[in-house]
């Protein structure tokens, strides 16, 4: 399906085409990576809505990202419970060993690091999501370890595959 | 010996699935709603159940239900609540992960009582596995006549159509909610009109819980009475409780309403690590304002924690050990509180923003004398003052913390540095 067919469906469950911009947007973000104004205004073209409704919620919500991020987004939760079970020690060593500070993407464009709130699985804290996955309980030695699996998985995709490839875990 | 159901399925290997569900009896609760009760018969048994919401604020479900006007000339909408995005809790997510069919179920004899067609599951857009564990369910529902037209032969039809959150707190607040369904910015609104009379597109909506919603297909099939057995009379039924933080065993575990914390967090959980003491324990979630250690024996249930100065929550029980600063947990609080502030009222949002200034400070080691007056005052202009509960409880939890961990804020103050560090 075309994001205008996708988008076009989405749609088709609601009474009021309004109500279809979220749904619309992540359907938008999963094709492109992020949300730039063009693709906004498509949004806002293909649901016949106001531009203006789709800016606002473009960047109301913070899961949508008008700026480009990394190949992979790196989100960890520093949010109470994984705080107290040490998320900052974690924090700190990707900083370290990504180069970059929270906020930041890596000059190859593979990372971005972010801190996030709750993500609602507390019971495996400390906790980072990439992408659509969490990975939980973890400490540095596992960090490192995903962030191998991750850097592998970027080096089977053809610098091609790349440029076209939707974010992990789709 | 207490039997969990609401946990049933969710360490059995593919509890996710239809044939596990309805194995264990799965969607025969719907077909007994549908057979042998009018809707109004089934809001009727969940009046009798006592059962009230396990969303936060703990409003009977059965009476919510029995605002919705009868004839409305108008669609009505059923709304689940799945934002799940107060820190500390998880239920909702392990039983849309892991049984989701039992919320599918719910979700139908709930709509089938207050006569909703529609149903829209607003869930976090973190949850991706929840997400596709619940369209394989829809799919599979549907598939089996269990949602669609004429339900098992009856002549009620019910479709659930899944909407994505996209991370933003305030969407858990339920009229918040219904706005960003709608399209718009996540603000709450003005009640009245409360949403049982003008919610979704003006209509007639009901908004409850994951875990309210689930509860209702075990009220339909073992009756009211058993549920109201359970716990408390006036808080019964089974329970989901959040355990994380500084305990040996987080998790979630399902016992009654009205269980001890400190059973909860010492018997359960398994108390704090070796070699350490409980310090506090936040009770219901960032909300919930904290109980110190000598405050634990209170039981798990909505009046005996308001009794208590605390509340019940979501029950995303937090546990936090003598090594950790209350100032530091106090800064993270407000910080979440800020950082997620709609901006739709002043007191919220620029209360908020002084808070987390002055607390910062405060846990640098750079506190000025009167902060804490500063504190006391910002929580007092906060409280009572603001649009929606968001603001409160930040106020509520922060003075908790003033209150309970005095002597750590001061001593921050005078050795103009953290103790802890
Ligand atoms: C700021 C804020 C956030 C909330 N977040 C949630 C949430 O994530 N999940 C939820 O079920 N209720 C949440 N609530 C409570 C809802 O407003 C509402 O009371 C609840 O969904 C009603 O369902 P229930 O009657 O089944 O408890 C929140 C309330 C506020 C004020
Ligand atoms: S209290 Fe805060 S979250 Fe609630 S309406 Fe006001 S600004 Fe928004
Ligand atoms: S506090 Fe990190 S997942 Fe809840």
């Amino acid at each position: 399906m075309t994001m205008r067919e996708k988008i076009e469906a989405a749609a088709a469950r609601y009474p009021d085409q309004r109500s279809a911009i979220m749904p619309a947007l992540v359907i938008a973000q999963k094709q492109h990576g992020h949300l730039p104004g063009p693709v906004l205004e498509e949004v806002a073209d293909i649901l016949g809505v106001e531009r203006i409704w789709v800016y606002e919620l473009a960047t109301f919500y913070t899961l949508f990202h008008t700026e480009p991020v990394g190949r992979f987004h790196l989100e960890l939760c520093d949010n109470v419970s994984c705080m107290l079970r040490r998320s900052e020690d974690l924090l700190r060593h990707l900083e370290a060993v990504l180069g970059i500070k929270k906020g930041g993407t890596t000059p190859d464009g593979l990372f971005t690091l972010s801190t996030v709130e709750c993500l609602g699985a507390c019971e495996m804290a400390p906790v980072m999501q990439v992408g659509d996955d969490y990975h939980g309980d973890l400490d540095i030695a596992r960090v490192d370890a995903l962030l191998d699996r991750l850097r592998a998985t970027a080096r089977q995709a053809t610098g091609a595959d790349l440029a076209a490839a939707a974010p992990p875990g789709e | 010996m207490f039997e969990p159901v609401l946990l049933r399925n969710v360490d059995v290997p593919d509890g996710h699935l239809l044939t596990t569900y309805e194995a264990g009896g799965g969607y025969q609760a719907l077909g007994k709603a549908l057979r042998e009760h009018t809707p109004d018969e089934v809001i009727d048994l969940v009046k009798q159940s006592n059962l009230r919401g396990r969303g936060g604020a703990g409003f009977p479900t059965g009476m919510k239900w029995s605002f919705v006007p009868k004839r409305a000339g108008k669609p009505k909408y059923l709304c689940c609540n799945a934002d799940e995005s107060e820190p500390g809790t998880f239920k909702d997510r392990f039983i849309m992960e892991r049984d989701p069919h039992q919320l599918i179920e719910g979700m139908a004899i709930s709509a089938y009582a207050i006569g909703a067609e529609t149903a829209y599951l607003y869930i976090r857009g973190e949850y991706g596995l929840a997400i596709r564990r619940l369209e394989q369910a829809i799919a599979e529902a549907q598939a089996r006549g269990y949602l669609g037209t004429r339900i098992l032969g009856s002549d009620f039809s019910f479709v659930v159509h899944i909407h994505c959150g996209a991370g933003a707190y305030i969407c858990g607040e339920e009229t918040a909610m219904l706005d960003s369904l709608q399209g718009k910015r996540a603000q709450p609104r003005l009640k009245p009109p409360f949403p049982a009379v003008e919610g979704l597109y003006a209509s007639p909506t009901v908004i409850n819980n994951v875990e309210t919603l689930a509860c209702v297909p075990h009220i339909v099939a073992r009756g009211p009475d058993w549920f109201r057995g359970i716990g408390p009379y006036k808080s019964p039924g089974p329970k989901l409780y959040c355990l994380s933080g500084q305990v040996r065993k987080p998790g979630l575990y399902e016992l009654p309403m009205g269980i001890p914390l400190r059973e909860l967090v010492e018997d359960c959980a398994g108390g704090p690590p070796p070699g350490r003491k409980i310090k506090a324990v936040i009770p219901g979630g960032v909300s919930a304002p904290l109980i110190p250690e000598r405050g634990l024996d209170v039981g798990m249930d909505f009046d005996s924690l308001a009794a208590a100065g605390s509340m019940l929550g979501s029950a995303g029980v937090i546990v936090i050990d003598d090594s950790t600063c209350m100032v530091k947990v106090a800064t993270r609080i407000i910080e979440f509180f800020h950082h997620e502030s709609c901006g739709k009222c002043t007191p919220c949002r620029e209360g908020l923003n002084w808070a987390v200034k002055v607390l910062r400070r405060v846990e640098a080691g750079q506190g000025e004398p009167g902060d804490l007056e500063q504190l006391e005052a910002l929580c007092k202009g906060i409280f009572g003052n603001s649009f929606c509960a968001l603001g409160d409880g930040a106020a509520v939890g922060l003075r908790a913390a003033l209150a309970h961990f005095e002597d750590e804020f001061v001593a921050h103050i005078k050795e103009r540095r953290c103790p802890f560090h």
